[in-house]
């Protein structure tokens, strides 16, 4: 049977053997036996178009991104307290395409037609699908900000929750601080994009700080009742690597902002800063919005977490901080590519007629730099729990670091290098 | 007749759907996409592009025995006694056995 050749078969076989091979060979040629557009080529959208192409090369994927190439959240905080650059955080996307044949349209999705199966978008003409994946990340509500709602107040107080230009801008802003002046973080209610971000970033800042500008502060104005994530590890850091640069206040409304004078509007205080950072609150891309798949508090995407099949929109998958977090789930990188191959294994399942995984099984480690070496994680596990129809939390697994350290730095180096190569490479 | 063909055509279609992966006749889908979740560390299918452990084509036995030693304790580590402690050890085994046919 090892050189059993195509006339062999047919002789053997007669007419109908040879009507077979030629189904076979259509798919052997991969002739697509259908077509899955993922929107959004970040930690979810990327991933999961790689890994449909991996595992069902006779599926043909479209991933529609208006972006340049892949920038990392992860990491950019790290550039803002000096220690890596914007261009090690990028990734193109050119490798997806040539090496998994992943169509790549630059354009931006701006509707979905779900009973016609179509998305359209801004430039190019209209793509239909058969299964369509939405990975849109997040929005900012500057709606609840009025002192930030025209484009040259977001140029002045920036969020820098999108890494880019806006995290080389904040690092240039920090750049031209005198010593002595006072850097302002505001964070949002949770839940919000990356639960330990802000607090990493205080430390990078005062770690920036302390090298060149140690009469200056930072100053984070928590609306939370208290720190949400690594609290024990963030303020052991913070107070023994940077003690008397980062002050800490919990429970900080913000009311408003007026950004021509820097001023945070808190319930009861205004405070001005040298460099103001307003890391607005969020809710699910516009894409998401559009396509009628918010279904939480007018802000998250409510999904099946067996397949990340939208709880609204029949032949939808959400993944990423779009979605409506499954109990103890943090919105972060990590669990978004982990969404991204429980959405492409049940998308491949459900376009070939297998059964989808009745018990998927996924988990999370977010790293947090407290220095440019050392660094403290969370983690945790997720199965599925079939009685409470989610994702939950294994008790006795994940957990933190016992202290800040240089071996998990590195590993949090190779984390980063590893996973942008599991999405892109 | 109709049978062989639709057998080898099945092979063919197996053939097909695993170019590049491993070469097993039906893939255990469950394991894949377990295992699938690990990659955002180790590398996709368990080879790491540097700087984490390579898992992919490591000794079946040795893979289960150490994820069974950060599950119970006796082998220390940053974080895998964490991830290890969400696993049953039939699952544990199930992943080391996949991770064991993966390339290098």
């Amino acid at each position: 049977m090892t050189s059993f050749s195509r006339r062999d078969f047919i002789k053997a076989t007669g007419a109908a053997g040879a009507l077979s091979l030629a189904g076979c060979a259509a798919i052997g040629q991969r002739k697509p036996i259908a077509r899955v557009v993922v929107i959004g080529g970040g930690y979810g959208g990327a991933t999961a178009a790689k890994y449909i192409r991996l595992w069902a090369p006779q599926i043909e994927v479209v991933l529609v991104e208006p972006n340049p190439a892949f920038v990392s959240c992860p990491l950019s905080n790290l550039v803002l307290g000096g220690s890596r650059t914007i261009d090690e955080l990028t990734t193109g996307y050119d490798n997806l395409v040539k090496r998994h044949g992943v169509q790549l349209v630059r354009d931006t999705a701006v509707a979905v037609d779900a009973d016609k199966r179509q998305v359209r978008l801004a430039h190019g003409d209209p793509l239909a699908y058969d299964r369509l994946i939405v990975s849109p990340g997040i929005a900012f509500l500057y709606d609840q900000i009025p002192g930030l709602a025209t484009a040259e107040a977001q140029s002045r107080v920036l969020h820098a929750w999108k890494a880019g230009p806006q995290t080389v801008a904040l690092r240039k802003q920090l750049e031209s601080i005198r010593d002595g002046g006072v850097y302002a973080l505001h964070i949002p209610k949770a839940p919000y994009r990356c639960p330990p971000g802000p607090y990493e970033r205080a430390a990078q800042v005062a770690f920036y700080f302390k090298q060149h500008k140690p009469r200056s502060k930072v100053l984070v104005l928590d609306a939370n009742p208290d720190i949400t994530s690594k609290k024990g590890l963030f303020t052991k850091a913070w107070s023994e690597r940077y003690p008397g640069i980062v002050e800490y206040r919990p429970n900080s409304e913000l009311i408003d902002v007026d950004a021509r004078t820097l001023t945070l509007k808190l319930l009861g205080e205004d405070i001005k800063a040298d460099v103001l950072n307003v890391v607005p609150p969020q809710r699910a891309g516009d894409i998401a919005k559009q396509a009628g798949l918010i279904t939480a508090n007018d802000r998250w995407c409510g999904v099946d977490w067996l397949s990340t099949e939208s709880l609204a929109v029949k032949g939808v998958h959400v993944l990423g901080d779009a979605t409506l977090s499954a109990p103890g789930m943090p919105k972060s990188g990590f669990m978004a590519n982990n969404h991204a191959k429980i959405a492409a294994d049940a998308v491949i399942a459900l376009i070939t007629g297998r059964e989808v995984n009745p018990h998927p099984i996924i988990a999370n480690t977010c790293y947090s730099f407290v220095s440019d070496t050392d660094v403290v994680h969370v983690a945790s596990v997720h199965k599925y729990d079939a009685a409470k129809k989610t994702l939950v939390a294994v008790e006795g697994a994940g957990g933190l670091s016992s202290v800040a350290n240089d071996l998990e730095g590195k590993y949090a180096q190779a984390w980063a290098k590893n996973i942008w190569a599991d999405a892109l490479l | 007749m109709s049978k062989p063909i639709h057998i080898l055509c099945a092979a063919l279609l197996g053939s097909t759907l695993l170019a590049g992966g491993p070469a097993a006749a039906e893939e255990d889908t469950q394991v894949r996409s377990w295992a699938a979740s690990c990659s955002a560390c180790h590398g996709s299918a368990g080879a790491s592009v540097g700087g984490m452990p390579a898992i992919a084509g490591q000794d079946r036995g040795k893979l289960a025995t150490l994820l069974k030693e950060f599950k119970n304790g006796t082998r220390p580590a940053t974080v895998m006694h964490q991830h290890a402690k969400g696993y049953t050890d039939e699952e544990l085994d199930r992943l080391a056995a996949y991770f064991s046919r993966q390339r290098p």
